[in-house]
């Protein structure tokens, strides 16, 4: 089964999105009705209804759009496993209106003319594609990239990505520095002398497997680090893919104390843990690891509380002959754009650990409070990104189905309830059905 | 052997001996004191794998698992070959799946590997469409022959496994051997303790239904079997443990601490020995060491593995 995607409108036509469950977390409305959209923005209902394209959303969810805070697009240097173009698309249908393009690129997005370069080429996407730019040159964790340069030229975070900051001094500085930006510092909290050649997450598992293990400690350590350093700062700390349950304890702990920090969490972390990892599959293989029940049900308990704001796929693209290896031999990282909302529906609302409201909320609204985007609401007044999906729909993971270049998912197979049915971006509305 | 009454097992390759029933391990064990007697023979050879193409797929350095193997497959009559990682493809880049379906290609029936990734096996397995995998020894994960050529010694010795109390000693952490002999003895109803220091000790074995103590009189203590692992200097290297005269004055096994041992113990080692490190020279060439008892069975288990898994005694006429 394939999504065909049609494009309805243009952006500036009236649209009415008519008879949907509207969910916006930013008032808590929860509620059977329309949305309008006017010279691509969200309006004011109206009374006339000639002249505007109707939607006709009877039985289905209206969400303003997702966001995906991180997502690798791999262009420059890798589009054998990843384009702007097959990223965007797989964004698209997956739900997402905007995504952010991390910088671990080749060459790294490390300053304002790369960061010109990738939002020029997604310019006709069919999803808003923003920009995290590298903390240090070379994404290397010893100078500051040209951050004031990247902030003009527009991005929206900055962040090493997949490679941590080891060095304390430095990243003091990153902290210190951008706060004239007021950007968000994406960190992924990882002692990676700590970890050394760790391929799992440490544990009765790794024991078993005869794998080099990760401890937790491992993480929740540079968590700690990093929060000091954000509180002596005042930078603002995002952790991107909390995945222990210690680190959510020490998150708890520095809100409790006032420290500006927000986190975000995949969801292979919230639905798979590490026993998963008895087949020795490849896909499974995601850096920080997947760990125990224990961890998962922290997590997800903790984005349900909102200790965790928001729900990132970490859209990894690999190609199959990097994958189809040994599982020590293979690299770290799953796709997700195109399973995200899907999982999310499946796993955690319809089994009651996260309500529509919430779910909507990290998934969009918290990804744009973080990133300071006009997105993740549906005020009148607002660009119309708006994600409308059917929550009754069946479908099984099929990679050979993904507009993504790549196929690693660690969900193949999974049977899932909730799929896409349109997109609105800026007025833009494409229309998702399948084809057998 | 009737065709008709060839038992089997109850599965295609030997990955681990993890999910190996106890039902398995026994026909195992007894196909391969069977074999011993072929083993003694003035012409130690039999038909049973006529005609079928095994390959020694070896990407990890190794004398005597490989010799054993070798031997065990001649016997058995089959056609070997050899295939050692650094003469051949993996210098050249080639990825572990291609090297298989090129050996599928070449119609070959077995597959023996050994690997120093964990799950090497098991992903080999999962290429090969007709082939059966054997595995040698992946990393930290199994080394299934020679958990069972332990398991078929202590019987040899004990007369029985079940109900032996079974200490190991030395680097858990990085033994496949270690994990192999936990399930196998595990399963065939043995009780076992595990002794080394904490750094060399994977987390969570408890878990396992192991003990584990850091005390090495605790462990040889009222032990039926004492099994030294071989401690490797890198381990020293890599910051595991200070020197090997400290490792050897805390686990090494000599004539003084056997003292505490029940008088019918065995020592058991899988080789090679650092002589007067695990083990003490006295011990290991002792009254109690079984160790070329274990070199020995090895061939016995493995031939034993080859004939079950690749439907031996099915064309003996031919």
């Amino acid at each position: 089964m394939r999504s065909v995607c049609e494009r309805m409108t243009e952006g500036r036509e009236t649209v009415v999105i008519r008879g949907g469950r509207i969910v916006d977390p930013a008032t808590g409305r929860d509620e059977t009705g329309d949305v309008w959209i006017c010279d691509g923005r969200i309006a004011e209902p109206q009374a006339n209804q000639s002249g505007a394209t109707v939607i006709d959303a009877t039985g289905q969810i209206v969400f303003p759009g997702l966001v995906d805070m991180r997502t690798h697009l791999r262009e420059p240097g890798y589009e054998y496993q990843e384009t702007i173009r097959t990223g965007t698309q797989a964004a698209a249908a997956g739900g997402y209106t905007a995504v952010v393009c991390l910088p671990d690129t080749s060459p790294p997005i490390d300053n304002a003319e790369l960061v010109r370069f990738v939002r020029d080429e997604a310019g006709g996407a069919d999803v808003r594609v923003h920009v995290a730019g590298a903390a240090t040159r070379g994404r290397a964790g010893e100078q500051l990239a040209e951050i004031g340069e990247m902030a003009a030229a527009g991005i929206v975070a900055v962040s090493d990505d997949d490679r941590p900051i080891d060095h304390p001094a430095v990243m003091r500085r990153v902290f210190e520095y951008t706060r004239m930006f007021d950007l968000p510092v994406m960190t992924r909290c990882e002692d990676r002398r700590l970890i050394g050649e760790g391929v799992m997450h440490e544990g009765i598992m790794s024991t078993i497997l005869g794998l080099k293990g990760m401890p937790a400690a491992a993480e929740e350590s540079v968590v700690a680090r990093d929060i000091l350093l954000a509180d002596l700062t005042g930078g603002r700390l995002h952790i991107s893919g909390v995945s222990a349950a210690g680190s959510v304890e020490q998150i708890r702990e520095a809100r409790r104390k006032g420290i500006r920090i927000t986190a975000d969490v995949t969801p292979h972390h919230l639905v798979l843990t590490d026993e998963a990892l008895r087949t020795y599959d490849t896909h499974l293989k995601v850096n920080p690891p997947l760990r125990t029940r224990r961890d998962r049900e922290t997590l997800r308990a903790a984005l349900a509380e909102g200790i965790i704001d928001a729900v990132a796929s970490d859209h990894a693209p690999w190609s199959f002959d990097e994958k189809c290896v040994e599982y020590a031999a293979a690299p770290f990282g799953a796709i997700g754009l195109e399973t995200t909302l899907a999982v999310v529906l499946t796993e955690l609302v319809q089994p009651g650990h996260l309500t529509m409201l919430q779910a909507a909320r990290a998934l969009s609204l918290a990804p744009a409070r973080i990133l300071k985007l006009e997105a993740g609401t549906l005020r009148p007044g607002l660009p119309a990104d708006v994600t409308v999906f059917d929550p009754q729909k069946n479908w099984t993971v099929c990679p050979e189905a993904f507009f993504s270049r790549s196929r690693n998912t660690p969900f193949d197979g999974r049977k899932l309830v909730g799929r896409t049915t349109w997109t609105v971006v800026g007025g833009r509305v494409l229309r998702w059905s399948e084809t057998s | 052997m009737n065709a008709d009454e060839t038992p089997r097992l109850n599965r295609r390759h030997l990955l681990g001996l993890e999910d190996c029933s106890r039902e398995e391990i026994r026909l195992i064990l007894d196909t391969a004191d069977s074999f011993k007697e072929v083993i003694e023979r003035p012409i130690r050879k039999v038909p049973a794998l006529r005609g079928k193409n095994i390959v020694n797929l070896f990407f990890e350095p190794s004398t005597r698992t490989r010799l054993s193997f070798e031997i065990a497959e001649k016997q058995l009559s089959a056609d070997t070959l050899n295939f050692t990682a650094s003469a051949s493809s993996v210098v050249k880049g080639e990825t572990l799946r291609d090297t298989a379906r090129n050996i599928e290609a070449m119609k070959v029936d077995c597959v023996v590997v050994r690997h120093s990734a964990s799950g090497a096996p098991l992903f080999l397995s999962q290429c090969l469409e007709r082939a059966v995998v054997v595995n040698a020894g992946d990393g930290a994960h199994e080394h299934p022959t020679q958990g069972l050529l332990d398991l078929l010694t202590i019987r040899d010795h004990m007369g029985r496994i079940e109900g032996l109390r079974v200490a190991i000693m030395g680097d858990i952490t990085h033994s496949r051997v270690a994990r192999s002999n936990i399930w196998g003895l595990r399963t065939m109803g043995a009780s076992l303790v595990v002794c080394g220091p904490p750094t060399l000790i994977p987390p969570d074995l408890e878990a396992t239904g192991v003990e584990v103590t850091h005390r090495l009189e605790e462990a040889i203590d009222g032990a039926d079997v004492i099994y030294a692992l071989r401690i490797q200097l890198e381990r020293q290297q890599g910051g595991l443990f200070p020197s090997l005269r400290e490792y050897a004055r805390l686990f090494g096994i000599t004539p003084e601490r056997m003292a505490h041992a029940k008088p019918e113990a065995i020592v058991m080692h899988p080789g090679p020995i650092n002589r007067g490190v695990e083990l003490d020279s006295a011990v290991a060439d002792g009254s109690r060491s079984v160790i070329l008892d274990q070199v020995t069975n090895g061939i016995a288990i493995r031939m034993a593995v080859l004939y079950l898994l690749n439907g031996g005694g099915e064309r003996e006429d031919a």
